[in-house]
């Protein structure tokens, strides 16, 4: 039972890395198509697009990754979740299916362009909004009666999941603009500054926000947060959060380039732990733990076999594709 | 106004329609990324520029069609749990380890090398490209391995012990569970499939462009290329069909006996083969049958006197609907003997030296260029709606395996999905029609140029164009090769 025990924190651990790896690449990939209306159409836009063209669908296999390794680990967690947030995955998958074809097809279709346009941004935001209520609906308590989801199919809708899917928007826009910053070069990165700054600051004071309403959700929340001696401990996220997004503004106003991506993912590291403290050790808040989700033993050891091979290969060849990528975007193409 | 209909045939419908929706994309993509690596391996080995040209061509074409693909796909990954949730619950300890070996082996790799594929050459040079257009060949075989052991588990599941909480635990050997008794059928017989439908689509590309011009050297080459295809596989595809048949009958009869329209034993042997019928479930017989004597007895018992059992010896609560499969079946078998016909007419017109001749050759298969895309959908419905009414074959009826979701939520995001797929993958698919209709010639225009126009003029999107303009000259492994 030990054993189980350390595969089952392992394997949270393993989707948790799945699910922010998905959040900070594909999020800035759904950011540059949050901020597409407030790019010029034409070379700016172009040039927003390829920045991020040949790494969006890598960014993407994150996400299911996310998805297939939850269903594989903790499949009574896949199957709880999902049927509470219907409608929420249903509007993400189709915002993901806009988005995602718009790369393709606003190049085959100039005469459509404006179209396209409208569908990368509309389908970036319907995703973004929709991954952020997940995340709020899961949150804020699902009902659960024996091993299936009890509630009806709008729970998920209340004034807590709005300020979560808000929230992922303006996190989301912000990792865009800072891609921008690092990989382009002009008008296009003045704009991407601007940007930044505006959404750091929307960012921020919903974070702070959703971490306030959190300590009313649930008294576990209250406990880990508020309480001798976990308050010592927890409150290193909030004071964390705060240093970075002091260098994070000082950064954009200074114009570092690369800084700032790196500080916002930092941020959302943080975003991250504090999730961590609220949750843990349950999936399903106050009612499924993470083992008693968990799949069986041997299916995590075959698992965790394939991740322990592939994993550092994966890592290193999207690595390298990015690397392939470096630089600022468009420069090259001026000889 | 959904409220009257019921949820479980809601959420059956939008599984089928998602699924066979997204099916069409990678059985088109499985091939094509193949032949576009031969294409290239083609051109490294040549240098001739009419392979590279043909590489740009499709290549322009495949980076739509996996698009495509991976969304529609994306919506399968998450739908296992939106609509099945108590299927995912029981079985996931079982074959979701397939399936998360599928994202680790195969996603990561079609996706980490696409965008080098599609966009790289200038930057890692011919070789290093050819390298990774070979790694997202590869990611889609390994795809359709695992996702292909999983649903052959759930047609034939082994190597599973039941858990105390009624879910499905692996056993002691995983090889027993990946390796499943109708896997190794269903694999070979699908990528073949997937080759041979993507063999059809270029051959009817280079037949069209040979009607209009049948000294195109582009389409010569294509058209070929294809009907060798046709010509060797074709015939591999029906004896593989025939195994995969004789496999289902072993395992799951009473599919087999709706495919054949046999509602009656027949004790004595001397089955016969309905050509034609009009199945009818209710009153249990095949009306207006036409029929050959004895044939099915020798093709499913290769003998005429075993006896043969009909649907009367299975309950009628677990019958497959026969009035759906018998045709799915024939329609799949019909397109498969027509692909076998074209492959031998292109053998006799190379025979002949007549291969971009004769018209009638071309004409016939421009009509074969979809044929592919619909003989694979019928196969699939015939051996799903035929694995019925089970999701995991004898043990996990579909009617339990269903989320307890309201008929509205389901009818509502049916309704979406049909809208959107239609709308979003139509544009899609128009767009990959005018891609094909433009004659393939020297030299072919990048993944984002306007096929339009010279290149260097186009000058509405300068930046991307003149991103993947930059690529031009370093591409070509024999200095001068290309005249870029």
């Amino acid at each position: 039972m030990n054993v189980n025990i350390d595969l089952t924190t392992l394997w949270a651990f393993i989707i948790a890395f799945a699910v922010f790896a998905y959040v900070v690449m594909d999020g800035f990939d759904l950011g540059i198509g949050i901020l597409f209306p407030t790019i010029d159409a034409g070379v700016e836009r172009d040039r927003a697009m390829n920045s991020i063209a040949p790494v969006w669908d890598g960014n993407e296999t994150w996400l299911v990754l996310g998805g297939g390794g939850l269903f594989a680990a903790f499949p009574l967690a896949y199957a709880v979740l999902l049927p509470a947030t219907y409608p929420l995955i249903i509007a993400m998958l189709l915002g993901l299916v806009f988005r995602g074809v718009a790369f393709e097809f606003r190049w085959r279709d100039p005469a459509h362009r404006p179209l396209w346009d409208a569908a990368f941004c509309g389908g970036s935001l319907m995703a973004a909004m929709a991954q952020g209520m997940i995340l709020g609906a899961i949150l804020q308590g699902i009902e659960v009666e024996g091993r299936a989801y009890a509630g009806s199919w709008w729970d998920w809708l209340t004034p807590y999941t709005l300020l979560t899917g808000l929230g992922t928007i303006a996190g989301y826009a912000l990792l865009g603009a800072c891609w921008l910053v690092w990989k382009t070069t002009g008008k296009c990165q003045d704009h991407a500054y601007r940007m930044a700054f505006k959404a750091a600051l929307i960012t921020l004071m919903l974070m702070a926000g959703i971490s306030l309403y959190n300590l009313f959700l649930f008294e576990q929340y209250r406990e880990r947060w508020l309480e001798m001696p976990n308050i010592l401990f927890a409150s290193q996220v909030p004071l964390l959060t705060a240093i970075i997004a002091y260098f994070l503004f000082r950064g954009l106003v200074k114009r570092w380039e690369v800084w700032p991506f790196a500080l916002s993912l930092v941020l959302f590291l943080l975003g991250m732990a504090g999730l961590g403290v609220t949750i843990w050790p349950y999936v399903v808040p106050d009612t499924v733990t993470i083992w008693e989700a968990a799949a069986p033993e041997r299916s995590q050891v075959f698992m965790l076999v394939g991740v322990a091979i592939t994993m550092p290969l994966i890592l290193g060849y999207t690595g390298w594709a990015y690397w392939v990528f470096r630089g600022k975007v468009g420069e090259e193409g001026y000889h | 106004m959904f409220d009257a209909a019921d949820a479980l045939l809601l959420a059956r419908l939008q599984f089928a329609f998602t699924v066979s929706f997204h099916f069409i994309f990678p059985a088109f993509s499985i091939g094509l990324a193949s032949y576009l690596a031969v294409l290239e391996g083609l051109w490294l080995w040549t240098g001739k520029d009419r392979f590279l040209d043909l590489f740009r061509y499709w290549l322009k074409i495949f980076a739509i069609a996996f698009a495509m693909g991976v969304v529609s796909g994306i919506v399968m990954s998450y739908q296992f749990g939106t609509n099945w949730s108590v299927f995912s619950d029981r079985a996931g300890p079982v074959i979701g380890p397939l399936m998360a070996y599928e994202v680790l082996t195969a996603f990561f790799l079609e996706a980490g090398f696409l965008g080098v594929m599609l966009f790289g050459m200038s930057k890692v040079g011919p070789r290093l490209h050819f390298a990774a257009t070979c790694m997202v060949a590869v990611g889609t075989f390994i795809s359709a391995f695992w996702i292909l052991s999983v649903n052959s588990w759930m047609h034939t599941p082994t190597g599973y012990i039941m858990g105390d909480n009624g879910q499905f635990l692996p056993g002691d050997s995983w090889a027993a569970i990946i390796f499943n008794p109708s896997f190794p059928y269903r694999l070979i017989h699908t990528v073949i499939a997937a080759y041979l439908t993507t063999a059809l689509v270029v051959g009817g590309v280079g037949a069209w462009h040979l009607l209009r011009d049948r000294t195109n050297k582009h389409a010569r080459t294509m058209f070929s290329m294809a009907m060798w295809m046709a010509a060797l596989v074709a015939p591999v595809q029906i004896v593989v069909g025939d195994l995969h048949g004789l496999n289902t009958m072993e395992h799951q009869p009473a599919k087999i006996m709706a495919m054949e329209g046999h509602y009656e034993s027949h004790p004595q042997g001397h089955a016969p083969l309905y050509l034609f019928g009009i199945p009818n479930d209710r009153e249990q017989r095949l009306d207006y049958a036409v029929g050959i004597p004895g044939l099915s007895s020798l093709i499913l018992n290769h003998s005429l006197e075993a006896p043969l059992a009909g649907l009367d010896s299975v309950p009628d609560d677990e019958q497959p609907p026969a009035a759906i499969i018998f045709w799915s079946f024939r329609i799949m078998v019909a397109i498969g003997m027509a692909m076998l016909g074209l492959g031998l007419w292109s053998l006799l017109a190379r025979m002949r030296g007549r291969l971009y001749e004769w018209h009638w050759l071309h004409r016939a298969a421009v009509l074969m260029g979809p044929a592919g895309f619909v003989a694979v959908i019928a196969g699939w419905v015939t051996t799903e709606v035929g694995r019925q009414p089970y999701v995991i074959y004898g043990l996990l009826r579909t009617a339990d395996a269903v989320s307890p979701l309201d008929a509205p939520a389901v009818g509502a995001s049916l309704l979406a999905f049909i809208l959107v797929y239609t709308a979003v993958f139509g544009v899609g698919i128009w767009y990959i029609l005018r891609l094909m209709s433009s004659s393939p010639h020297h030299p072919e225009a990048r993944v984002g140029e306007a096929e339009d126009g010279p290149i260097r003029t186009a000058g509405i999107t300068p930046a991307g164009q003149r991103l993947r303009q930059g690529e031009g000259g370093r591409e070509a492994p024999h200095p001068g090769a290309e005249g870029d």
